[in-house]
C-alpha cells in the first residue's frame, strides 16, 4: 500500500522536469502490478501455446516435432470446408448485423409506442447464454417436430429440414447468431444514430428531403463509425464462433457445418493437444489477417 | 450437465443413505476399515451397477470402506481421467476404456501391473490382450462383452415370414419385403454421431474372415480401407440402403432412444447397433426388451457368418495408489473378475451380453437379443473390432459414416478420407512405418 501512495505522490516530481522525454504520467514500475498479471495470465500462456503447437503432447509427455502439427493441419481434410464455412458464416453473420441491425436502430429511435420496452426486448437475446439458445433452436428447429416447420406447414410452406439439411445447417445456424447478436449491433447504431445532431434532419425537412433521402444522406454517412465498428466486432467474432455451432449441429451433419473452431477442438477431443494448439495459433493469425487490414481500410477512409 | 449433477446428488444421497448404519462404526474404527475410491462414468445405469458392486464387495470385506465417485461420459471424462492421471491425484481404482483407447492414459508409466494375480487366469483370453500393454496386464472386466450387428423385430419378421440373413444379399431381400410391407427397414439415428458407425465396425468379423491378416496390416500402414474390399464393403453398405431408400425418414434427426423405439416396437425393422443397448430398450419401449433380436452383420459368405464383440472397458489401479490402499484397491479388483462379482453387476443391470470371466455364468433371464449372441459366441464364430486389435482408430469416422449414410460423400470418398484420418491417428501415436 505505501509503494502505491509513494507512487502517486511521486509522480508528477519525476514527469513534470521532463515532460518531453516521458509522456505517460506514470513511472514505469508504477505498471508492474498490471503488467505481471498480464505476463501470468496472457503472455506466459500464449508463448506455452506457440511451444506447445511444435510439439506432440499427450498431457504426459511431449516431443519437438518442428512444424508438423501445421503441416498435419493444413493436410486436415476437414479444414479446407471448415475454412471456407468460417468465412461464410463470417461474412452472412456481419452483412446481416449490419443490415438489421440498422434497420432496427432506426425504428427504435423513431417515434414509436413503448420504446425503452421495445428497445430492452431487441437487446434482450444478447443476455441469454449462447448454449441456451442453442439448444432451444435446435428444439424449435426439428425438421417434423419443430414449432417452425408446424408454423410454416400451417400457410402451406415445407420448410427445410433446418440443421439436419447439408444444404441449410450453416445457415441455420447463422440465422439464430443474427437474432441473437442484432441486439448488440443495433445499441451500436442507435448510439451512433442519436449522436447525430437533430439540426441536420430540421435542415433537411425544410428543404424538402423525404424519408428516405434524409436516411441515404445523413444517417448512413453519419453513422459510419458505428458501422465500421459493427462490421469489425461481428466478423471477428463470427471467425472465431464456436459455442453456438457446436451446441446446434457438432459441425454436423457429417462436416457440413464444421468451421475453423470446430474443427480445433474436435482435434483437441481426440487427444491430438498439439495439433489443436497449432489450429488456435493458426486462427489466431487468420483473424488477424483479416481484421487488421480492414481495420486500416476503414479507418483510412474515416481520415479522408 | 443438469442431468449430472442430479446423478452425482442421487450417487452421493444413497451412499450416504446406505452407509448412514456403520457410520459411526467407520469414524471409530479409521484404523481397522480402509477407505478407497472408486471413479466411474456417471450414466445412471452405470451409476446403479457400481453401486450394487460396492455394496457387495462390502458385504465380503467387513474391513474395507469404498467410495464412489463420478466423471463425465465421453471426452470430456476422458480428459479428466487423464489430467489426474498426469497430475498424480486419480482415484484409487477407476473405469476406463480397454483397447486402442487404454494406449491413450500411458498403462506403463501410470498404472499398477497386476500380471500374477490368481484371477488372471479367469479372463477371457481377448480381453486380457485388450487390457494389456507390453507384457503386462492391468485391468479386471467392467460389465459385458457385448456384440455389434442388426437389432431387427421379432414380432414383425414373423408376419412377414422372414428369417435372420446370412448373407448381405439376403438382407437386401428381407429388406425389399420389408418396404413392400410398408415399414421402414433400417433405423438410422444421426442425431447422435456415434451410433452412424456401426454398419462399419461391426462388419469386422466379416473383414476378418475375408483377410485375416487385415489388423495387422492396417497397424503397420500395409491395408487401406479404400482399396481393401472386405473393409471397404462397410461403406458401401452405408451408401447402398442409403440410395434404395431403406432408412426411417427422419434419419438425420432421430436419436438413439428412438432408434431403439421403433426396432422394438416394430415401426423400424433393423437397427445396426452394438448388444449393450438392449439395457436401454426398456426405458424406450417399456415391456418390449423381448421382442428384439439379434444377428450379426451379413458378410458375403454364409458359411463364414459370424458376429463383431465388443469388449468391456477395464478397472485399472493407478501407480498412486500406495499400501493398505493398494491392498483393498487389489482385492476390489479381483473381486470383479469372481464369480460373486459378477452376480452383483447381473443383479442391479439386464445383461448386455456375456461375461469376459470364463467363470461367470450367464443367468436365464437374459433378454431374447443376448441369447441369439450367445449363440455366436458359443460356436465360437466371433471376431473383436478393430478398435481392440489395433491402436489406432480415426476419431472422424463417425461424421464420415453420416455423410456417407446421408448421401453427402460416395462411399469410396468417404472410405479414403477415413484413411487420412487414420493416418493422422498413428502419426499422433507416434507409430512406426507411417
Amino acid at each position: 500500500m505505501t509503494t502505491v501512495t509513494d507512487a502517486v505522490t511521486e509522480a508528477p516530481a519525476t514527469t513534470v522536469p521532463e515532460p518531453a522525454r516521458r509522456k505517460s504520467p506514470y513511472p514505469y514500475w508504477f505498471i508492474l502490478p498490471g503488467g505481471v498479471i498480464f505476463a501470468v495470465f496472457f503472455l506466459v500462456p500464449s508463448v506455452m501455446a506457440f511451444w506447445f503447437s511444435l510439439t506432440r503432447w499427450t498431457l504426459f509427455d511431449q516431443e519437438f516435432i518442428g512444424l508438423d502439427n501445421y503441416v498435419q493441419f493444413f493436410r486436415e481434410p476437414a479444414l479446407a470446408s471448415g475454412l471456407w464455412h468460417t468465412l461464410i458464416y463470417a461474412v452472412t453473420t456481419s452483412g446481416l448485423k449490419v443490415v438489421l441491425g440498422m434497420a432496427l436502430a432506426v425504428l427504435l429511435t423513431g417515434p414509436i409506442l413503448g420504446r425503452g420496452f421495445m428497445r430492452s426486448v431487441a437487446f434482450f437475446p444478447v443476455l441469454v447464454s449462447t448454449i441456451g439458445v442453442g439448444l432451444t433452436f435446435q428444439i424449435l428447429m426439428h425438421p417434423t417436430r419443430g414449432v417452425i416447420n408446424q408454423a410454416l406447414d400451417l400457410v402451406g410452406i415445407t420448410g427445410p429440414a433446418w440443421l439436419v439439411d447439408p444444404d441449410w445447417a450453416l445457415l441455420s445456424v447463422a440465422f439464430v447468431d443474427v437474432w441473437q447478436g442484432v441486439g448488440l449491433a443495433t445499441v451500436i447504431y442507435m448510439a451512433g444514430i442519436l449522436s447525430i445532431p437533430g439540426e441536420y434532419f430540421e435542415a433537411a425537412k425544410m428543404d424538402g428531403a423525404g424519408a428516405w433521402h434524409r436516411f441515404r444522406n445523413i444517417t448512413l454517412p453519419l453513422a459510419k463509425p458505428a458501422t465500421v465498428s459493427v462490421i469489425l466486432l461481428s466478423l471477428i467474432g463470427g471467425l472465431r464462433k464456436f459455442d453456438l455451432i457446436w451446441a446446434m449441429t457438432k459441425g454436423g451433419p457429417g462436416f457440413t457445418s464444421d468451421v475453423m473452431a470446430s474443427v480445433i477442438y474436435k482435434q483437441y477431443q481426440a487427444g491430438f493437444y498439439g495439433l489443436s494448439t497449432a489450429g488456435n495459433v493458426v486462427l489466431f493469425l487468420l483473424v488477424i489477417l483479416i481484421a487488421l487490414p480492414l481495420f486500416w481500410f476503414f479507418n483510412r477512409k474515416e481520415d479522408a | 450437465m443438469r442431468l449430472g449433477a442430479a446423478v452425482l446428488l442421487a450417487g452421493a444421497l444413497c451412499l450416504s443413505a446406505c452407509s448412514a448404519g456403520s457410520l459411526g462404526s467407520s469414524d471409530d474404527a479409521a484404523g481397522g476399515k480402509t477407505q478407497i475410491t472408486f471413479l466411474t462414468n456417471n450414466d445412471p445405469a452405470n451409476v446403479k451397477v457400481a453401486e450394487a458392486v460396492i455394496a457387495a464387495f462390502e458385504a465380503r470385506n467387513t474391513d474395507v470402506d469404498v467410495k464412489l465417485d463420478t466423471r463425465p461420459q465421453g471426452s470430456e471424462g476422458d480428459n479428466l481421467v487423464k489430467t489426474r492421471l498426469s497430475t498424480g491425484d486419480m482415484a484409487d481404482v477407476f473405469e476406463y476404456n480397454s483397447g486402442s483407447l487404454l494406449q491413450a492414459i500411458a498403462p506403463s508409466t501410470n498404472l499398477t501391473p497386476i500380471t500374477g494375480e490368481s484371477w488372471v487366469g479367469d479372463l477371457d483370453e481377448t480381453f486380457k490382450k485388450v487390457v494389456s500393454s507390453g507384457t503386462e496386464v492391468y485391468g479386471s472386466p467392467w460389465q459385458t462383452i457385448s456384440g455389434g450387428g442388426i437389432l431387427y423385430n421379432k414380432p414383425l419378421y414373423a408376419k412377414l415370414g422372414l428369417q435372420p440373413p446370412k448373407t448381405w444379399a439376403d438382407f437386401m431381400n428381407n429388406n425389399a419385403k420389408i418396404k413392400a410391407a410398408g415399414t421402414a427397414p433400417v433405423a438410422q439415428t444421426y442425431s447422435e454421431t456415434w451410433t452412424s458407425q456401426i454398419l462399419v465396425l461391426a462388419d469386422m468379423h466379416n473383414v476378418s474372415a475375408a483377410d485375416p491378416g487385415f489388423a495387422d496390416k492396417y497397424t503397420n500402414n500395409q491395408a487401406k480401407y479404400a482399396t481393401t474390399p472386405a473393409a471397404l464393403a462397410g461403406f458401401q453398405h452405408l451408401e447402398e440402403l442409403k440410395k434404395a431408400g431403406y432408412w426411417n425418414d427422419d434419419y438425420a434427426s432421430a436419436k438413439y432412444n428412438e432408434g431403439l423405439a421403433a426396432v422394438a416396437n416394430g415401426t423400424a425393422a433393423h437397427y445396426p447397433m452394438i448388444t449393450f443397448a438392449v439395457t436401454a430398450i426398456d426405458t424406450a419401449a417399456p415391456g418390449k426388451t423381448n421382442d428384439v433380436g439379434f444377428f450379426a452383420l451379413p458378410g458375403t459368405d454364409a458359411s463364414k457368418n459370424g458376429v463383431t464383440l465388443w469388449e468391456p472397458s477395464g478397472i485399472y489401479i493407478p501407480k498412486s495408489t500406495e499400501g493398505d490402499k493398494l491392498t483393498a484397491a487389489k482385492k476390489f479388483q479381483a473381486f470383479l473378475a469372481s464369480p460373486d462379482g459378477c452376480a452383483a453387476q447381473a443383479s442391479a443391470t439386464s445383461l448386455g451380453g456375456p461375461f469376459a470371466v470364463k467363470t461367470c455364468k450367464l443367468p436365464d433371464d437374459v433378454a431374447t437379443a443376448v441369447k441369439d449372441l450367445s449363440v455366436y459366441v458359443d460356436a465360437g464364430a466371433a471376431s473383436p473390432a478393430l478398435e481392440f486389435l489395433s491402436p489406432i482408430k480415426g476419431p472422424a469416422l463417425e461424421q464420415i459414416t453420416v455423410e456417407v449414410g446421408s448421401g453427402i460423400r460416395p462411399a469410396a470418398d468417404g472410405a479414403k478420407l477415413y484413411d487420412e484420418d487414420v493416418k493422422k491417428q498413428a502419426q499422433q501415436l507416434g507409430l512406426q512405418g507411417w
